[in-house]
This record gives structure tokens, sequence and C-alpha cells, in this order.
């Protein structure tokens, strides 16, 4: 059970530190999905290995929905994206100083 | 149910007050695209319509059968609850009342306001704003009929207001001038400054006799469905405190004062006449400023049985009003101020007349001591057509030599024949000399001041003899003395030099026909329709008093024909040259306006409104400015924090995450 949580927590600590350091807003979303990911693994391994005896099943079904919710979440940002792009010609976060105020 | 009846016959009096009304809604708000003809004819029709039913109600009251003690029935057609005010049972009614005071008022304002409609016709001929000015008449005589036939004084002193708002209104007329917007403002502030005497006195007399009605002594006949006040309980207010009637009545004197101009707070109505001189006539001289005088006489049962003391107070203010405005008329050379000052005067007479009462038997009202009610009325009713004749006379000249000042006058009466005549009946009429009207009611105030103290009668003699100088100064002054030739000659060729149009000098002739025959032809005389207690009453002249008025009038109207008449006046110059003082004095109107000045400039201005301005503009505004500008400070100071850089606020956030974490841990 250790080795998979700490894979998620490489991932996580990955994400953020992606999170915090790219310039690129496609870079970043990758980011939010891999901290995503860590999250969805971490569901399924506490369900697998500390209430599987019980038949509880509920951590399986927060990952489906989590993934669910981060396809449909990736979708918007990649639109909201995609309108930046239009109207900056350019993605890269430090030129979305606009949003302020 | 023959009372009942009898009222239902003046449930009409309503449109009296409405058809005004609707003139004002009419003129005010669709004025602007209705022609000067159409637009002065609704407003003249309304008021005709309005004056004949004022006559058919004077002529169905005073002829109806009186009460068996003699006096009219007094009729309420129309109250009802308007406004309640929750302390004991006080509340604030809107009604009609016809007592024989308010129907001859209805008469004077309805005849008056009429005659000035038709005239303005010819005076306002193509002025600007003609239609606005018919508009503001209407409202001007809706306001002044709802004052007299007010059920209450809460009524009363509503409508008291908005005839303060009309005068205002009308004396601005002209307010593209500084003058005019001055005058208006003068009169508007200066009488409101005598109003709140009057409101603090109805709060006093209503709150300590739980009622603001005029039913004094519950006699009135109120109709199917009109609301019966609860009557005022004096005694209720004496057991509080003797002093509380007399006190809450001298303060509705002063409200009244205020309106009446009486001293020290005349100053506003020499300068209303910066007005159109119809408007002088109908409000500043015939109507409105009575209305101080109808204030006391409306509340004289009170006054003579519960504060006759302070009644005389009145007398007394009123009569030293009274010399004060004819010394000043003497001196003054616009012949507006100088008919001001005589209406000044003459409504101080009034006041005298009712100051001077003097209660019979038991505190109660009779005729003989209360002679002064009748005679104030008397007075009231023919000093509005006399004067109202001279200003519309006045109007017709300064129409015709477009100037108020006596010096482009002279010789008038060559060119203007009609107000030539009309004028000098009026001012035989002022000056109280037989037949004409003014001397039977001036005869009857001296006869009631003599009732009073001989000292008071001989001071009012006096004054009707400087009254009689002042009036004949102004006339000789006007259509005799020197000619202003070349003035004249000028005017003639641009034309409109000479007689006024028809239209104008019609009213005029009208006027001086009550002038003329209100005396003596009144069947019964006029104590028989108005007196104290309401019983009929017949005027007797007393022959030493009549005489020796007459003989007083006519030696200064002498004294006045001597020094004025002739082309040159050396005696006039002589005397403005030993007296140089008294004269710049007397034309300065006694400093009394710079003596305002002064007070309010540099003692109220200065010394308590400048400290409350800068506490209000430092302290008080200070605060909350000061708490604006922290805020807006602080606001700065957060800003900066939204920078946009998203990666800023997720590094935050992830570090409070961090910081949570640890704080979860221990």
């Amino acid at each position: 059970m250790e080795y998979f949580l700490i894979l998620s927590a490489i991932m996580m600590f990955a994400g953020i530190f992606g999170f915090l350091t790219r310039r690129s807003t496609l870079a970043i979303l990758l980011s939010i999905e891999l901290m995503l990911n860590a999250t969805d693994i971490n569901f399924a391994v506490f369900n697998r290995f500390m209430w599987n005896a019980s038949g509880a099943h509920e951590g399986y079904f927060f990952s489906l929905f989590s993934i669910a919710i981060s396809a449909a979440e990736s979708a918007i940002a990649i639109a909201i994206m995609i309108n930046i792009y239009r109207h900056l010609k350019d993605i890269s976060i430090d030129k979305l100083q606009k949003m302020k105020w | 149910m023959q009372s009942n009846f009898i009222t239902m016959d003046f449930q009409y009096t309503l449109l009296i007050l409405l058809l005004p009304f609707l003139s004002f809604l009419v003129l005010g708000i669709c004025g602007k695209w209705l022609s000067h003809k159409v637009a002065g004819l609704i407003g003249t029709f309304t008021l005709g319509a309005v004056a004949v039913m004022s006559y058919y109600t004077a002529f169905v009251y005073f002829t109806a059968d009186r009460l068996a003690d003699g006096t009219f029935a007094t009729f309420v057609p129309y109250n009802f609850e308007w406004l309640p005010f929750y302390i004991g049972n006080l509340h604030f009614d809107m009604g009609i009342m016809l007592d024989p005071i308010t129907v001859m008022m209805l008469i004077v304002i309805s005849t008056v306001s009429l005659m000035v409609h038709i005239y303005s016709f010819g005076y306002m001929h193509g002025e600007r704003g003609f239609q606005r000015y018919y508009a503001f008449l209407s409202l001007f005589t809706m306001s002044m009929l709802g004052l007299v036939v007010a059920t209450n004084i809460f009524q009363m002193y509503m409508f008291w207001e908005l005839v303060g708002v009309c005068s205002y209104l009308l004396i601005g007329f002209y307010y593209t001038t500084a003058p005019a917007v001055s005058a208006s403002k003068k009169a508007f502030i200066v009488t409101r400054f005598a109003d709140l005497g009057f409101l603090v006195g109805i709060l006093v007399f209503g709150y300590y006799t739980g009622s603001f009605s005029f039913d004094f002594t519950e006699s009135a006949t109120y109709a199917v469905g009109a609301l019966h006040g609860v009557a005022p309980d004096c005694a209720k207010a004496v057991a509080a405190g003797g002093f509380i009637l007399p006190t809450a009545l001298f303060l509705m004197f002063l409200g009244g004062a205020g309106k009446s101009a009486m001293f020290p707070l005349h100053i506003w109505l020499p300068d209303a006449m910066e007005g159109p001189t119809p408007v002088s006539a109908l409000i500043h001289a015939a109507t409105m400023v009575v209305a101080g005088v109808f204030q006391v006489a409306r509340m004289f049962p009170l006054w003579i049985q519960y504060a006759p003391e302070t009644l005389h107070y009145v007398a007394w203010i009123g009569a030293f009003t009274a010399f004060y405005a004819a010394a000043v008329a003497c001196a003054q050379s616009d012949i507006k101020r100088v008919l001001a000052f005589s209406t000044i005067s003459q409504i101080a007479f009034m006041m005298v007349a009712l100051g001077v009462c003097i209660p019979g038997h038991e505190a109660t009202i009779d005729n003989h001591g209360s002679l002064g009610y009748m005679a104030s009325m008397y007075h009231l009713f023919t000093h509005a057509m006399f004067k109202a004749t001279l200003f519309l006379c006045a109007g017709c000249i300064i129409h015709a030599v477009h100037s108020n000042e006596m010096s482009a006058m002279g010789g008038m009466r060559k060119y203007m024949p009609v107000t030539n005549w009309t004028f000098l009946i009026a001012t035989l009429a002022i000056s109280g000399i037989p037949p004409f009207s003014g001397f039977f009611s001036k005869d009857e105030i001296l006869a009631a001041s003599f009732n009073y103290s001989p000292i008071m009668g001989w001071i009012m003699t006096g004054i009707a003899a400087m009254t009689a100088f002042y009036m004949f100064r102004v006339y000789f002054g006007i259509f005799w003395g020197t000619e202003n030739k070349e003035y004249h000659e000028e005017l003639r060729h641009h034309g409109h030099f000479g007689e006024a149009p028809l239209v104008m000098t019609a009213p005029l002739v009208f006027l001086t026909l009550f002038t003329v025959f209100m005396g003596w032809t009144l069947p019964g005389g006029f104590g028989a329709y108005v007196s104290a207690t309401g019983t009929e009453y017949t005027i007797h002249l007393d022959p030493q008093i009549a005489i020796t008025s007459v003989v007083i009038a006519l030696v200064s109207i002498g004294l006045a024909t001597y020094i004025y008449k002739g082309s040159s006046q050396p005696v006039a110059e002589r005397m403005k040259a030993t007296f140089p003082n008294l004269h710049q004095w007397a034309y300065h109107r006694f400093y009394i306006d710079e003596v305002y000045q002064f007070v309010t400039h540099r003692i109220i201005f200065a010394y308590i409104s400048r400290p409350i301005a800068w506490f209000d503009r430092h302290i008080v505004d200070g605060t909350l400015n000061g708490l604006a500008d922290g805020a807006h400070y602080i606001g700065e100071k957060i800003r900066p924090l939204q920078s946009g850089r998203v990666q800023q606020y997720a590094y935050v956030f992830f570090l409070g995450i961090v910081i949570l974490f640890f704080i979860l841990l221990i």
C-alpha cells in the first residue's frame, strides 16, 4: 500500500510544482490533471486496502466521479484557453494580468 | 330637518373652491399650448362663475331667517377628517364653514379677483408668461377662498401657507429681474418667520383645548355626513394655566402680523410692489394682507373672553404701525410704495379696531364693547374695494408712463379722465369724506377707539388726518402738480400715451361703484350682517366723532392742496429744506430695513449662522468625510493583492494549506 501512496504523493507534488512554475497555461492544465489523478489513485487505494473486506465501494465510485469532473473541467479550460488565444495570440500565464481588479 | 334642508342648499359651495383649482391645473399644465386669449378667458370665466356663486351664497345666506337668538346660523356643508394626530382626540379636518364674515370675505375676494382678472387682460397684454400669470391668479384665489371657509385653524394654516406661496410666485413673476427675485424671497422669508409663531400657537392651542375647530359655541349646523368636530375646551386650557390661551392667541397673532404687515414685520410689503400691479391690487392691498385681520376676527370670541388684555397689545401694535406707515407714506416718491404704506396703515387701522374691543358683562361679547369687530370687518370690506381701485388706477398710470416715480407724472388729469375720477373718489374714500364708503367704516373705527380710550381715539384721528394728507399728496402729484412735459411728449411720439383701454377702465368704474354706494345703500347698514355677537346692530354715527374726523380730514386735504396742487411746490421744497433729516428718515422708511440688514447679517449671520456652518462643515461633515477617506485609504492598500498573476494566487493558496496542515497537526 505504501508504494501506491508514495506514487500518488510524487504525482501530487509534481502537479503542484508544475502548477506554480510553468508559464504555459496548457502545462498548468496538465499539472492540474496530474493532481487530480493522484487523488483518484488515493481514493482507489484506500478503498482497496482498508474497506474491501466490509464490501464498501464508495472509493471506486468517487474516482469515477472525479474522472468525469476532470474531463468536464479540462473541456472548459481548453475552451477558455482558445478564447484567450483569440484575444491575445498567446496563452502564457504572465500575459494574463488583465484579470485583476 | 329644516336645518338639513338649508345646508343641503350650500353643497355647491365646494365648487367655489374647486373651480379656481381646476382652472389652475388646466392653465398650469396645458398653458404652454394655449393662446394668451384662451388662457385669460378660462381664468376669467372660472372666476366669473365663482363670483356669481359667491354673490348667490351671500344673497341666500343673508336673506335666510335668523335663528331665535337673532344671529345668522353657521353652516358646515362639508367637513371630513383628513389627518388624525393621535394626541388626545385631535384631528386635522378639511371642510367648508359659512358664517357672516366668511360670506363677506367670499364677496370681497371674488369681486376683487374677478376685476383683477379682467383688468390683467389689458395690463399684461402680450407679456411673456401670460398663462402662468393666470394660473397663479387662480391658485391664489383658491387658497384665499380656502382660508376664509376653513372650519378649523389647521385648515386655515394650510391655506395660509398656500397663499404665501402664491404671493411669492407672483411677486417674483418677473423673475429675470434681480429686485423681483429678492423681493419675493424677502416676502416669503419674513412671513415664514412669522408663521412659525402661528404654528406654535396652533399646536399649543390644540394641545390644551383638544380641538382645532372654529366651532367655539357648538352652534354650527352640520350637513348630513359632515363630521362633527369637538369644540375647543377652553376651560381645560384655563385650568392648565391662565397664561396658556393668551400666549397661544398672541403667537397666532404673530403669524397674522407677518401676513398683515404689522410693525416690525412690515418690511416685505413695500418690496412686494415689484410684482405686476394687478397682483399688488389683488394680493398686497385687498385680500391676502387682510388674512391676519381675518384670523384675529375668527379667533375673536376667544380673544375677548380669555385674553382681553393681550388684545390691547394688538391695538397698540396696530396704532404704532398705522402711525409709522402714514409717516413713511408722506415722503415716498414711488406711487406704488405710497399705496403700499397706506395699505399697511389701513390694515393697522383694522387691527386697532379689533384690539380696542372690550368685553361686556361677565367677559362676554356685546355689540357695544365690541363695536370694533364690526368696524374692522366693515373697513376690511370697504378698504378692499377702494384700495383695489387705487392700485388698478396706479397700474393704468404706470402702463401709460412706464415709470413708478411721481417725477414722470404730473398733470395726468388731462390725459386720463376716467382714471383721474376713479382715483379721486377712492382717495376721498380712504380719507374718510362722506358719502363714500371709507367714511362710514373709518368713523366706526374711530368710535370704537374713543370707546376704548380717548388717547387712542385722538391718535387714530390724527393718523386718519395723515392718511388724507399723503393720499392727496400722491393724487396731486400724479394728476396735477408739475407736469413732466418733455417726457410726456416723447411718450406720445411712441403712441400708447393716454387713457387705458376699456378692459382696464371698466373694473375701475365697477369697483368705484362699490366705494360710492357701499356706505349708505346697504339695506340695514353693514352692522345688520356682521357684528361681534352676530345679532343685528344698527350703526349710528356719533356726530361729534364724525364731524371732528371729517373736519380734520378736510383740513389735511386743504393743506395737501395748498402744498402740492400748483405747478411748482415752493412750500414742499421749503419743508424739505427745513427738516432735511426728517424727510431723509421718512424717505428711507426710518431705516428699518437697514436695521434688519444689520441684525441679520452682522449679528445673526456672523455670530450664530457662521459658527454653526463651521461646525457643520468641519465637525459633522469632517466625521463622515474622515470615514470615507479611511475606507478609501484601506482600499488602496488592499488593492495590490489582486495582482492578476494566477500562479501567485495558487502559491498563496498552497501556502495556506501547508499552514492549516501544521495547525491541525498541532
